[in-house]
């Protein structure tokens, strides 16, 4: 079974987020840069699935401009087989990566489809679905626990819902997406940095995958979020009443 | 009230006798010095005057805290704390305890590792944590100006803001203070590239015995007018004066650090990794760590947050290398190619490079968790020791050999960098007659090899009689000398730092040294 992961390269988690001045974005110059978290978790369980001989083969993919070959090589550093990079300096709407992914989960016949439930710069949260809803295939989403029944072609999921644990059972070809609790990453170890360099990478183009991408959306501006405000300590019940009717108006 | 009048009956009928073990002579112990005179309600008073009921705490539950030490080794009986917020406050203090001949122990954050920030007996507590503002900070000097109460890994914080970082980290910097970083010329993870303390300060405000505020603050770079007396006060763990604001160089904050964790089959491997690193990364490196296996394992068990980056490789050392600069691309290349030459000539067998700071935080987490670790394992007899290269882990490796009979674990691990070694000996409880296989074992090795039995920790209460090993007479002398003069009457932090002039402390022979009774 081949099993595709995607990756995103965003800001590190840990990185302090500052807005550009002429607030067209966030300021990426010298900012430390990081594979998202979520799609090291998928990674993660995509070689785990290597290891328990359920995976034959594991192929990441990532979309954007040069620099994202970083987190490719990240992720065959990991122990990743080969690495596929779309190459496109466009923004990156979840529709047109769900697209993009679309078209290579179908050259390369891959059976399952791992990605992070969402990027930490966006937080959209839609591109599994999406791509999952392209490929007409079944999606279990926030992936906590993943069990394959690589004879029944089936997956086990577990998700994390807001009212707790739910349990799907989906057939195979799959697209999964993981949450925070699914596993605990592996270090990228030295003999497999070095074994990395010499990993393919196919570079792919969206005219060549025979994708058109949808200009959909213009950013306006981006800013910081308002400053909060001290809180004020009152005197008594009277003052607060006061305080919330007039001055807060929320009364 | 009534309290008080107790106290004070109390401490005038008894002499407070603490049995603890120092250096050379084991067992003998030190007795109050009947000079000092004790509190009375009139100085509480007069106290109160100054600070405000805030400021004065005789409460016997929070002095408890102040009382003890980080490690649990050593208590003290202080009765009264004081909590000043400005320099002429602790110049009322000093002088008003001066006339009357009251002891003081200055206290910044209480994590020191000799018993140097504690009293023995009933010592008045100053404690500087009130005296917490930001002065100022200048991004184009990268000076920062701060009183000496500021918490560490705020001012990080705070300069980090500019894109400027405190040009020294150690495990403590949640609640360690400037001021005593500065009073104990504390070295840390980091001296490898920033250097010491009497390097980076550029000005201190000290307020010495007598109540005399000395403004010897200044954020200048250079300065060559007349003797710098500020050095004095840089390492002298608040036996010369308390310093009341730091004046602190910062350099700018590097925008591309890496992270590795790397296994070596022995030490003298880890050796050659270190001149390998020198050459390779020179520039940018900024941080080179060892610790041994057993210390990986004592950490591991005892701190389930520590996750160990290699589970799969076991080596006898592991190193900690951290590189520094601003380019990410560039030192990324530089720390690759270093790496793979040393995987390829076999001086490491294997080893991780953090892919992101979550990584960088979870290695750094490990070595800088090793003494929590110990600490959870028990009691622990620490030894913080600068030794040539090549006998920096034969040292362990003697101790660890000696001792194998008895029920400890010995560990070593350290700033490697430095020549800087951290032996450690975990025990259950602490114990004369494992104590007697250590003492004088380990500081007499370290002197023949003209080391010295205390790198960067100080001598606090814990050591003042093994100075002998490190230091001549006759610069023990001078020390005596200088002591007299900014303290004459003894009040700032005794018992510490300088043995007690009626105690009989051998130097240690070597080639240089004199017998000296003093």
């Amino acid at each position: 079974m081949k099993v595709l992961v995607a990756v995103k390269r965003v800001i590190d988690y840990n990185a302090r987020i500052r807005v550009k001045t002429d607030q067209t974005g966030v300021e990426l110059a010298n900012v430390k840069m990081s594979m998202n978290p979520f799609c090291e978790i998928a990674v993660e369980e995509a070689l785990r699935l290597k290891e328990q001989k359920v995976a034959k083969e594991v192929v990441v993919v990532t979309v954007g401009p040069k620099s994202s070959q970083d987190t490719i090589r990240t992720a065959l550093a990991m122990g990743a087989d080969r690495g596929a990079h779309i190459l496109t300096d466009t923004p990156l709407l979840p529709l047109n990566v769900a697209k993009l992914l679309a078209a290579v989960v179908m050259k390369e016949s891959a059976s399952l489809c791992l990605l992070g439930k969402q990027a930490i710069d966006d937080d959209c949260n839609q591109t599994g679905q999406m791509l999952a809803a392209l490929l007409k295939w079944p999606q279990a989403t926030f992936a906590s626990k993943v069990e394959i029944d690589k004879a029944a072609q089936k997956a086990r999921v577990t998700r994390e819902v807001d009212g707790g644990l739910q349990t799907l059972l989906c057939g195979l070809p799959a697209v999964i997406t993981t949450d925070l609790r699914l596993n605990q990453p592996r270090y990228a170890t030295l003999p497999n940095i070095m074994k990395a360099k010499k990993k393919p990478i196919e570079v792919l183009t969206p005219e060549g995958l025979g994708v058109s991408l949808i200009d959909g959306y213009k950013r306006i501006k981006v800013e910081e979020p308002a400053k909060r405000k001290g809180g004020v300590m009152v005197a008594s019940v009277a003052e607060l009443m006061d305080k919330l009717k007039n001055e807060a108006k929320v009364l | 009230m009534l309290a008080i009048r107790q106290f004070a009956r109390s401490a005038s009928l008894q002499t407070i006798l603490i049995n603890f073990v120092r250096g050379a002579q084991t067992a003998a112990a030190i007795s109050r010095n009947k000079d000092y005179a004790e509190i009375e309600v009139r100085d509480v008073a007069y106290f109160r005057d100054i600070l405000g009921d805030r400021g004065v705490i005789t409460d016997p539950d929070a002095l408890q805290t102040l009382n003890k030490d980080w490690m649990g080794k050593y208590e003290g009986k202080s009765q009264l704390a004081l909590k000043p917020q400005t320099a002429e406050q602790v110049s009322q203090i000093l002088k008003h305890c001066n006339e009357r001949q009251l002891a003081v122990v200055p206290q910044g954050g209480n994590t020191g590792l000799v018993g140097g920030s504690v009293p023995l007996f009933d010592e008045v507590v100053l404690a500087t944590a009130a005296m917490n503002k930001v002065i100022s900070f200048d991004p184009i000097l990268g000076v920062l100006s701060c009183q000496s109460g500021c918490v560490l890994e705020q001012l990080d914080n705070h300069v980090g803001e500019q894109g400027h970082t405190m040009p020294l980290d150690l495990g403590a910097k949640g609640s360690c203070q400037i001021g005593g970083n500065v009073s104990t010329n504390a070295g840390g993870l980091r001296y490898l590239r920033y250097g010491s303390m009497h390097g980076n300060v550029t000005g201190l405000e000290v307020v010495l015995a007598d109540g005399t505020i000395l403004d010897l603050m200044s954020t200048l770079h250079k300065d060559n007018t007349g003797y710098d007396m500020k050095q004095m006060f840089i390492g002298a763990e608040g036996t010369l004066g308390i310093i009341t604001k730091v004046a602190i160089q910062c350099p700018a904050k590097p925008s591309s650090v890496q992270v590795s964790y790397l296994a070596v089959p022995t030490f003298q491997h880890a050796q050659k990794v270190f001149q390998k690193a020198k050459q390779h990364l020179g520039e940018i490196l900024s941080a080179f760590e060892f610790l041994d296996h057993h210390s990986l394992i004592i950490t591991l068990k005892n701190l389930s947050f520590i996750k160990n980056p290699l589970p799969d490789t076991q080596t006898p050392i592991y190193l900690v290398v951290e590189t520094s600069g601003s380019n990410a691309e560039h030192d990324y290349a530089k720390l690759e190619k270093f790496l793979e030459e040393a995987y390829e000539e076999e001086i490491i067998v294997d080893g991780t490079i953090a892919q992101d700071s979550g990584q960088q935080a979870s290695i750094w987490a490990l070595r800088e968790n090793i003494s929590e670790g110990l600490r959870h394992a028990g009691a622990v007899y620490k030894y913080d020791l600068s030794l040539p290269p090549n006998d920096m882990y034969k040292l362990v490796e003697e101790t660890r050999a000696r001792m194998k009979h008895l029920p400890v674990t010995v560990v070593g691990y350290g700033h490697m960098g430095d020549s800087n070694l951290h032996l450690n000996i975990s025990a259950a409880k602490y114990d004369k007659e494992i104590l007697s296989y250590i003492e004088p074992f380990v500081y007499e090795w370290t002197a023949d090899k003209k080391g010295s039995i205390s790198a960067e920790h100080g001598l606090g209460q814990m050591k003042p009689e093994c100075i002998g090993y490190s230091k001549s007479a006759e610069a023990v002398q001078l020390m005596r000398r200088f002591k007299s003069l900014l303290d004459p009457n003894q009040i700032l932090n005794p018992y510490k730092v300088l043995p007690e002039k009626n105690r009989n402390y051998k130097p240690h022979k070597h080639e240089h040294a004199t017998a000296v009774t003093h």
